[in-house]
């Protein structure tokens, strides 16, 4: 009965929790949370301004996200962005198996939260049909404030180990719907800075 | 035959244009947008097509189907026999800078067309994308399979009689 | 303005390719794929797959090659560098997508290699079809703008400007819609076609490794994406373009913004000669990459800045104009060697164009009505309203049933960014469109791709595809 019990089965749930295997969480989920990893899986529009947040005006780079791995194996966040088709859906739920725990998926945009205008016979009406959806970003599409503010929602969720308890006890994804952010009414001016 | 009369005219070319002779033609749109529209009969078509590929309209930009089950009776001119099905190739002349359509019936017992492929190879695709759509097969295309649904798909979507697949959404009552 | 002067047409007595003749490979039953199919996912696609040469009859050989166009038999046999007699282990058929970073989309390509080399290529697409054209005969011609502009979403104007000028002409208004709408229209679609090209200069630079390109490029379409916001309120996918003119009027204070627009980029587009036209890296990836051939272009029916890279002047703002671009001056950038060079250089001209393009029409842009003051067409003022039972009567009509548009059909072909976009509505005299098709220029643009990448290595094939700047929306709409 020490303090690494069971760790060989069960990663980080087997350490019984003391003091210092709590700390050792809190670090692991810190961390987790300000380096999680797209895998790039941009479909249609909300592809355009998924890059947009990545490009310099919006920079998902200060939240560790820069880096969209085109490998889903070293891959921790899947942003679904755009329109799964009927075709598309085995190989979206192929690249969701392919990810390494723990791993979460962020919907971007109606089509990809619930099939959005087109609800016809050729789109899969909302992602979670195929794969456990965590946080729900709406708008058509989305923009970059939006995809931010999920992007930062499922950090905390991270960095406060909601997540992966609640994981575990439904198997299911966290099911967060945040609010669309409309951007700024007085635009912010980029400088013509030589 | 004014601007503002989008109404087809019916106009039998028969002495301008020797080749399309015995292929009803008319012009949609009024004069300063309008496009000549040819309806050769399927036998025709092929024929047509080579003939008009010859005076210089080199691309075909697009070729799609139409399913008139619910309005079988469009204005069409005189001598068409109007199918279920319709096949419109739309061609671009770039010397003389002018556009054609044509427009072939194809009936429903019996859906097949010739391919434009040997002449406009550019069809490739769009001819896929309208046998995938609407059952429509075309003679001599080398490759006539799915292109936008999945293979093993069931039913050709665009049709009139294949539903649109609305799952019901709640408060929703608007448009079927 | 080039036309050919030997008929391009075989003499139909003789058959294209006589099979017989050529020892024709095993009929193609399409399932059996020889051994390799216990490697395949779940994703397997059937009859889409390549089949191994062996299995391939001569016809379809002759098309993946390329040949097929307008060549003799004979001509098609010199092609010289296929081996005769393939052994199999020596070549190997790769997967490339549908989740790939240089795809631009959900295209996927499978392709055969010989060592590094691309022998044969089949995009294998319908990774996003969307029944755009069925869910567009439930919508009605108000509603129809949402949907189509998000077919080609990196060009939504020209989406929705070929659907209105379509539903116009079956109205028969064409020549009514006031000329400040015109003007509007071109400014819009002017600006997309710089916005448009912006970002192909990004994936472009990122598919070939200036990844700081990527950057750049967005860089710059954020200032464009903003004048965008201000006038339609949103950055993508406005619908701002609707049958009868536009949606709402330029806001005051927007020539401030198109200005300072004007003012940012030429400098910015120097910095990227000299990030790249000039450079030895960047020459030598494109340049003799992805080459295609004027009859081909043609052949394949490819349009927009792959036919002006072979030296095609075709360009429907000049040729067919449409709106008011015959009062416009500007030059239709071409290429010559059908490269992928050429392709890059065109679309860096062509944003230049643009520019000169929007000043033109800062200068001359009139005052009026921003759409047709038509009532059964255009909904009234919101304040009207209030005081009107008819403007309230027209109002409710036209936004629950919709206007009613004449029997008839009607073919609207304009120059996007990528090629010629075309809507071809055939209308029953119901508000929703009968069948509504529209001609993307992405989807015949692809079918180009096996005969530019024949040949060439893998990393060119990412070339090829970036050069041919793809929207998979458009392709699978």
């Amino acid at each position: 009965m020490g303090i690494v019990n069971n760790v060989l089965d069960d990663g980080l749930g087997g350490l019984t929790h003391n003091v210092i295997t709590g700390k050792l969480e809190t670090i692991v989920n810190w961390s987790r949370s300000r380096s999680s990893w797209p895998a790039s899986f941009g479909l249609a529009c909300c592809a355009i301004e998924m890059m947009a947040t990545g490009a310099a005006h919006y920079d998902i780079s200060r939240f560790g996200m820069e880096v969209f791995r085109a490998s889903p194996r070293q891959a921790d966040v899947m942003i679904v962005a755009g329109r799964v088709s009927q075709k598309m859906a085995p190989v979206l739920r192929q690249v969701y198996d392919q990810m390494m725990e723990p791993k979460w998926v962020i919907s971007m945009g109606v089509c990809a939260s619930s099939g959005g205008m087109f609800n016809n016979y050729a789109i899969v009406q909302g992602v979670d049909q195929v794969v456990p959806v965590d946080v729900y970003a709406p708008g058509c599409p989305p923009t970059p404030e939006t995809l931010i503010h999920a992007i930062e929602t499922l950090h905390g969720l991270i960095e406060n180990d909601e997540i992966l308890r609640r994981r575990a006890e439904t198997g299911a994804g966290a099911n967060i719907h945040v609010e669309q952010i409309e951007t700024g009414s007085t635009p912010v001016l980029l400088g013509a800075k030589r | 035959m004014t601007d503002t009369d989008a109404s087809p005219v019916s106009d039998t070319q028969g002495d301008e244009t020797p080749e399309l002779h015995g292929c009803p033609t008319w012009t949609v749109g009024g004069e300063q947008h309008g496009q000549q529209v040819v309806f050769p009969d399927r036998d025709q078509y092929l024929a047509v097509a080579k003939a008009l590929a010859d005076e210089g309209f080199t691309i075909c930009v697009d070729l799609c189907g139409v399913d008139y089950l619910e309005h079988l009776d469009r204005p069409l001119p005189a001598g068409v026999v109007p199918e279920r099905f319709e096949v419109v190739a739309n061609l671009v002349d770039i010397g003389n800078r002018r556009r054609i359509r044509i427009r072939v019936q194809v009936p429903e017992a019996d859906p097949t067309v010739a391919s434009l492929f040997d002449l406009h190879p550019g069809t490739e695709s769009p001819e896929r994308e309208t046998y995938d759509m609407f059952g429509i097969e075309f003679d001599g295309h080398p490759d006539l399979t799915r292109i936008l649904m999945p293979e093993d798909w069931v039913g050709h979507p665009l049709r009139k009689d294949y539903d649109p697949g609305r799952i019901p959404v709640q408060f929703k009552e608007a448009n079927a | 303005m080039s036309t050919t002067e030997e008929p391009l047409v075989d003499d139909p007595a003789t058959p294209l390719i006589d099979e017989s003749k050529l020892g024709a490979s095993v009929a193609d039953d399409g399932d059996d794929t020889s051994g390799y199919a216990v490697f395949i996912p779940n994703t397997y696609e059937g009859a889409q797959l390549l089949k191994p040469r062996s299995e391939t009859t001569a016809r379809e050989l002759l098309r993946e090659v390329g040949s097929v166009l307008r060549m003799s038999e004979a001509e098609a046999a010199k092609l010289g560098d296929l081996p005769e007699d393939p052994d199999e282990d020596q070549t190997m058929i790769i997967n490339m997508g549908p989740q790939h970073p240089s795809t631009h989309g959900v295209l996927r390509l499978m392709l055969e290699l010989q060592g590094e080399q691309v022998l044969r290529c089949k995009p294998i697409i319908g990774y996003l079809h969307t029944g755009m054209e069925k869910t567009a005969e439930q919508l009605t011609y108000m509603q129809g703008g949402t949907n189509v502009t998000r077919m080609d979403y990196l060009s939504p104007f020209n989406n929705e400007l070929a659907f209105s000028m379509a539903t116009e002409q079956l109205l028969g208004i064409t020549d009514d819609i006031p000329e400040r709408a015109t003007w509007i229209r071109m400014l819009m679609s002017e600006l997309n076609r710089m916005s448009s090209h912006l970002l192909f200069m990004a994936t472009n630079g990122m598919d070939l490794g200036a990844v700081s390109m990527m950057i750049y490029g967005w860089r710059e379409r954020e200032e464009v994406l903003r004048f965008f916001q201000e006038v339609t309120g949103l950055r993508m996918n406005h619908n701002y373009i609707r049958p009868g003119g536009v949606a709402a009027d330029l806001p005051a204070g927007w020539r401030d913004g198109v200005l300072r627009l004007l003012d940012l980029l030429p400098e910015r587009l120097e910095e990227y000669d000299i990030l790249m036209t000039g450079q030895p890296i960047w020459r030598e990836r494109l340049q003799g990459v992805g080459v295609i051939t004027p009859n081909e272009a043609l052949a394949l029916g490819a349009t927009g800045p792959i036919l002006r890279s072979t030296g095609v002047e075709w360009d429907l703002r000049r040729d067919l104009p449409y709106l008011k671009y015959d009062e416009l001056e500007f030059d239709i950038v071409v290429g010559s060697y059908g490269d992928a060079f050429d392709r890059y250089a065109i679309r860096l001209a062509e944003i230049r164009e643009s520019m000169e393009l929007v000043r033109q029409i800062l200068e001359r842009m009139p005052q009026g009505d921003y759409r047709i003051q038509d009532k059964k067409v255009t909904p009234p003022p919101r304040a009207r309203i209030d005081e009107s039972m008819e403007a309230l009567i027209h109002h409710f009509k036209i936004f629950t049933e919709g206007f009613k548009v004449p029997e008839g059909e009607a073919y609207v072909g304009i120059e996007s960014p990528r090629g010629e976009i075309g809507c071809y509505i055939a209308s029953d005299g119901s508000p929703n469109p009968y069948r509504m098709h529209m001609r993307d220029p992405s989807f015949t643009n692809i079918q180009c791709l096996p005969h530019m990448m024949r040949g060439g290595l893998v990393a060119d094939a990412v070339a090829v595809i970036s050069s041919v700047d793809p929207v998979l929306g458009g392709v699978d709409r």
